[in-house]
């Protein structure tokens, strides 16, 4: 499988770490012990595309946010976590 | 022998010696070892599966189920290689398989006559009770009986390669549609791989008599290998098949570099896994014909008609002296024009259709038995063919003398690649057969893989399909003709038989021995799914994964089902598309090359000075250092720690995580990443930090020192130093990317050397007589970066041992310099290199916790370590780690255990029970985590996780060890064991 990393281009997926859904957001401290119950642990599994966390820890150290579908791997967006939510 | 006068794409100037079975024979250059034993006339080469009958060789390709035999000798015997493929060399050695004593006399072909047990789902009704007998009696007896080749059981003295490629046009295939499209990308510019199983590219054009532009078909093959040779971006790859179809364009490959030898050429590897990336891929891998179903299918001398073109037209090698034809398509007429091209007699051709086709009329009928709406119902003889019987339309039978049987049962687009990606290929009415209906992504059949079957075609279409490739990739596409094919085989209806009223066996799955039968009877108990069918009757699970087997299988299902072939569907193929060895897959990855190997900068000088490694992760790390006269590793270990407890002592630490963290955000940063403090760190100092997971566990602990305001060096442990990393990373990439912070790992740089011991200090301050150490100068937690001897240093007072002590850091280029400096300094103190073992009893001695401790399932609480989260700031882990689960006091947490008799050992794994209580799993109160024998105390001592951990402090309690059988009486203590007030290393 290929990766479209941002910053070093298509790269063997050997090369990264897997992180998993990336729609969970940090909630800002103080916060209720349920939203950071939700943060760490509930996760969305669908059938489809799905926004993820990628590290590319043997390239380029980056975190991307890849879009990709379940149910066939096909990456339809890349960018570079640090750089914001897509639209 | 059987070998033809003239003709075939052989070497005859080369002859090669052989042996089968112990006999020896000879062939020629460019023979398979299927065809050079059939020039032998060596008709009988393999037993079956279950029933132990005789076979032959049925085809000449890749998809042989019969003829599995073990190639070569010794280590490198290479059980279930098919005779097929077997490209012959001098001296190759081949033995049948699953045969006792012989292959002529096979005792266990009795198997034959008990073969009403072995029917479908034979394994769930015969041997279903008692269950315990299966494992002892039946599971071996099947074994025994049922079967094909065995390894060697010897390491495999081969190395094998791996390499990486990419390109814009993957051609699968180098028959006609292949070479076609490979042509026509090469000369458009493109970056082409054409990858082709056979050692020699051409695939049916090297075996049927053709023409293309003047020239025979094997001539113009040829012609188009050289030209496709001549280009730079054209990669050739000959005897290598394609196995998988992967995500992301990617193709998996095996190059059979060596096996066409008898051992590999010195440095070369047996064969090359290839992965390879690829714009676009086309499936040219042809047909594959289809048996008949009829009783003695499988008796060696019925083969398959094209597969007696190919024996008789590209190896000169007659497969008999007398030939039946038994066809449901032309394909069968074509092979009866090959035979009496050859000059051999053609005894009857029987076709199922009603009407002769057109292509009868070039043929010699006069002393042939023609049935029309006919069908071969027996063979006579078992270890070969010796006569067939014939019933025609009307339903007379004739009987007729011949050796061999030629037949066809039309053809199968071979799409087994392309169904890889959970593609279910779909039925053509058209075509009757299974074609891809949806292909992996990039991914397209050509030729007749895509249904287009006639030479002229398939041509056309290899051109057309990589002139889209080019003209996708923006660039413009050769002008391509092939003019004047002329084809002798032509095009006919594709129509598949099916045979009603059979008696006898009938083999529909050669290599698993599934008959008409077995299908029936699964029908008839329910197993009407493709997948059921499949798994009930074996039929299509061998190695061969149904190339010949599944359609007719279906067919006979649809039959028994009253459904059509599309209802029924057909299965999809996984990787390996045919089998390939496990040590290709391994590669360079075995042995001392499994995984890469760390040395840190003085790992020479650790091993020139009697140091016992161990691996931690990747590393190479010194656990002791044997000296003169020391026999015991304890005794290394003890004398290590007393010398440095009692003097001086160096300990290699450069294998620690290490990670520069700059910016003007650093600061807070670490404040989030540590539970504890580090905005308020003095430049000039170090504090240690304990970090946790979000889910509020404690995930590493270690050091981070301030060198600027805006400048921190962090160090994590051995085992985590990656984990770290990407942990720092994720938090100012993805929780807060609004820091502006930068994180890199600088473990590789930095070499580190901790000196422990009272007398640390003064062996320092020979070595840097310009700074000032002093207690008052250099206090405990003292941090600073200077030079010695030029070269940049980092030295900081820090210890993990609770003695006096310093961590001291350099470039790693430097790194055997400065430690044999340190040691020519600490000479006249007596200094001691000491290993990791000697460091784990120190750090036991003073209850740190380290990896056992920190085991992922640990709380801060747990480990004595409750106070240092922080209530002034947010970090991670914070609000997860007050649950009311991780701050319970009824948890286990860190305590230390010595033994009541002071000569008893404590070790690590052992359960602790209170006094008197039955040793079972519901009165386990707590484990022993670190155990070693305290060379300072003179007895064994432990850390352990307890319930109620510090209230038990003075209870006394039985140490359980159920894997070693031991009861130990142990004391629950302090877990600091020396100097608990802390002040060794603060003076
Ligand atoms: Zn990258």
């Amino acid at each position: 499988m290929r990766i479209p990393c941002p910053y070093c281009g298509d790269r063997d997926s050997q090369e990264f770490v897997y992180r998993g859904d990336a729609s969970p957001v940090r909630p800002a401290d103080p916060a209720e012990e349920t939203e950071f119950f939700d943060y760490v642990y509930l996760r969305e599994n669908p059938a489809g595309p799905i926004d993820e966390l990628w590290y590319h820890a043997q390239g380029c150290r980056n975190w991307i946010t890849l879009t990709r579908d379940t149910r066939d791997h096909a990456i339809s967006a890349a960018r570079l976590t640090s750089e914001g939510k897509s639209a | 022998m059987s070998r033809l006068s003239t003709g075939g794409l052989i070497d005859r100037t080369r002859p090669l010696k052989f042996t089968f079975d112990g006999k020896q024979y000879s062939g020629f250059e460019g023979d398979t070892l299927a065809a050079a034993l059939l020039a032998n006339e060596v008709r009988l080469v393999a037993r079956s599966f279950k029933y132990h009958r005789p076979r032959g060789i049925l085809t000449a390709g890749t998809e042989e189920p019969n003829a599995l035999v073990t190639l070569r000798e010794g280590a490198r015997a290479e059980p279930n290689s098919k005779a097929t493929a077997v490209p012959l060399y001098d001296g190759l050695v081949a033995s049948s398989q699953n045969r006792w004593p012989s292959l002529g006399f096979d005792l266990l072909a009795l198997n034959q006559l008990a073969s009403p047990i072995f029917v479908a789902g034979f394994y769930y009704k015969t041997f279903m009770r008692p269950a315990a007998l299966w494992e002892k009696l039946y599971e071996p007896l099947i074994r025994r009986a049922a079967g094909l080749g065995a390894l060697s059981g010897l390491p495999d003295p081969d190395s094998y390669d791996r390499k990486h490629a990419f390109c814009d046009l993957l051609v699968i295939g180098a028959g006609p549609s292949g070479l076609a499209a490979a042509l026509t990308a090469g000369r458009s510019g493109l970056r082409v791989i054409l990858a082709d199983d056979d050692m020699a590219m051409g695939g049916h054009l090297l075996k049927e008599r053709s023409e293309i532009a003047g020239a025979a078909g094997a001539d113009w093959a040829a012609g188009v290998v050289e030209e496709l040779a001549s280009y730079p971006n054209v990669t050739l790859l000959p005897r290598t098949g394609v196995f998988g179809v992967y995500d992301g364009h990617e193709y998996g490959a095996v190059e059979r570099v060596s096996d066409h030898l008898p051992e590999p050429l010195p440095g070369q590897p047996r064969q090359r896994f290839w992965k390879i990336v690829a714009r676009h891929a086309l499936l040219a891998s042809g047909a594959i014909e289809r048996p008949l179903i009829f009783p003695g299918n499988d008796r060696p001398g019925v083969m398959m008609a094209s597969a007696v073109s190919a024996y008789l037209n590209r190896f000169a090698v007659a497969p008999g002296k007398k030939a039946a034809i038994f066809t449901s398509c032309d394909t069968g007429w074509q092979t009866a024009l090959d035979l009496q091209a050859a000059g051999i007699g053609v005894a009857a051709v029987v076709d199922t259709r009603a009407q002769m086709p057109a292509l009868a009329d070039r043929l010699d009928l006069s002393d042939c038995v023609v049935a029309l709406q006919g069908a071969i119902v027996d063979i006579k003889g078992s270890k070969s063919v010796k006569g067939a019987t014939i019933r025609d339309g009307s339903g007379k039978e004739t009987s007729v003398v011949c050796d061999l049987v030629a037949m066809s049962g039309g053809w199968n687009p071979a799409i087994g690649l392309g169904s890889n990606f959970g593609n279910r290929p779909v039925w053509s009415e058209e075509l009757n057969a299974f074609l891809l209906d949806k292909a992996p992504p990039g991914f397209s059949p050509v030729g007749s893989a895509a249904g287009r079957m006639s030479l002229t075609s398939a041509l056309g279409d290899g051109i057309r399909a990589a002139t889209e490739v080019v003209q996708q990739l923006g660039k413009s596409p050769a002008e391509m003709a092939i003019a004047d094919v002329a084809e002798t085989g032509g095009t006919s209806e594709n129509m598949l038989w099916v045979p009603s009223g059979i008696e006898g066996k009938a083999f529909v799955d050669f290599q698993n021995d599934v008959t008409a039968s077995d299908i029936k009877l699964a029908a008839s108990e329910g197993f009407v799914s493709i997948e059921h069918l499949k798994r009930y009757t074996t039929m299509g699970m061998a190695t061969d994964q149904g190339k010949l087997s599944q359609l007719n299988g279906h067919g006979l299902l649809a039959e028994e089902t009253k459904k059509t072939i599309a209802e029924a569907g057909t299965i999809m193929s996984r990787p390996p598309y045919t089998p390939i060895a496990l040590g290709v897959i391994a590669g360079h990855h075995r042995g001392e090359h499994f995984r890469p190997v760390r040395h840190t900068a003085s790992h020479d000088w650790a091993a020139e000075n009697g140091a016992a490694f161990v691996d931690v992760g990747q590393w190479k790390r010194a656990q002791w250092f044997v000296q003169p006269g020391e026999t015991e590793w304890r005794t290394s270990v003890d004398r290590e720690v007393k010398a440095t407890r009692g003097g001086v002592g160096i300990c290699d630490v450069s294998t620690l995580g290490k990670i520069d963290v700059l910016g003007p955000d650093a600061a807070t940063l670490l404040d989030r990443l540590y539970a504890n403090m580090f905005s308020t760190l003095p430049v000039g100092r170090a504090r240690y930090g304990l970090m946790l997971r979000e889910d509020g566990f404690v995930m590493d602990d270690g050091t981070a020192t301030r060198f600027a305001e805006d400048r921190y060096y962090v160090t994590t442990t051995t085992a985590n130093a990656a984990r770290v990393m990407q942990h720092i990373d994720f938090a100012r990439q993805v929780i807060w990317p609004e820091l502006d912070v930068q994180a890199t790992s600088v473990t590789e740089q930095w070499a580190t050397y901790s000196i422990a011991g009272p007398q640390s200090r003064a062996v320092l301050q020979a070595l840097l007589p310009d700074i000032d150490l002093t207690n008052e100068a250099f206090k405990f937690m003292a941090a600073g970066e200077y030079r010695w001897r030029g070269t940049k240093i980092r030295l900081f007072r820090v210890s993990f041992s609770g003695e006096l002590a310093y961590e001291i850091s350099i470039g790693a280029n430097r790194g055997r310099q400065l430690l044999e400096a340190i040691m020519e300094a600490g000479a006249p103190f007596g200094i001691v290199p000491y290993g990791t073992e000697a460091l784990g009893v120190m750090r036991i001695e003073k209850g740190h916790p380290a990896g056992n401790e920190m085991n992922g399932q640990t709380t801060a609480g747990d480990l004595g370590m409750g106070r240092m989260l922080s209530t002034k700031k947010d970090f991670i882990g914070r609000a997860m780690a007050q649950r009311p689960g991780l701050t319970d006091p009824g948890r286990m947490s860190l305590v230390g255990l010595k033994p009541i008799d002071p000569a008893a050992t404590l070790r690590a794994g052992a359960h602790l029970l209170a006094k008197g209580a039955e040793p079972k799993a519901a009165n386990v109160q707590g484990r022993v985590t670190s155990a070693a024998f305290s060379p300072t105390l003179g007895y064994s001592i432990a850390l352990a996780l307890v319930t109620g951990g510090q209230e038990r402090i003075g209870e006394e309690m039985l140490l359980n060890d159920i894997v070693r059988a031991t009861d130990v009486p142990v004391e629950i203590c302090d877990a600091v064991f020396v100097d608990p007030a802390g002040e060794r290393l603060r003076g």
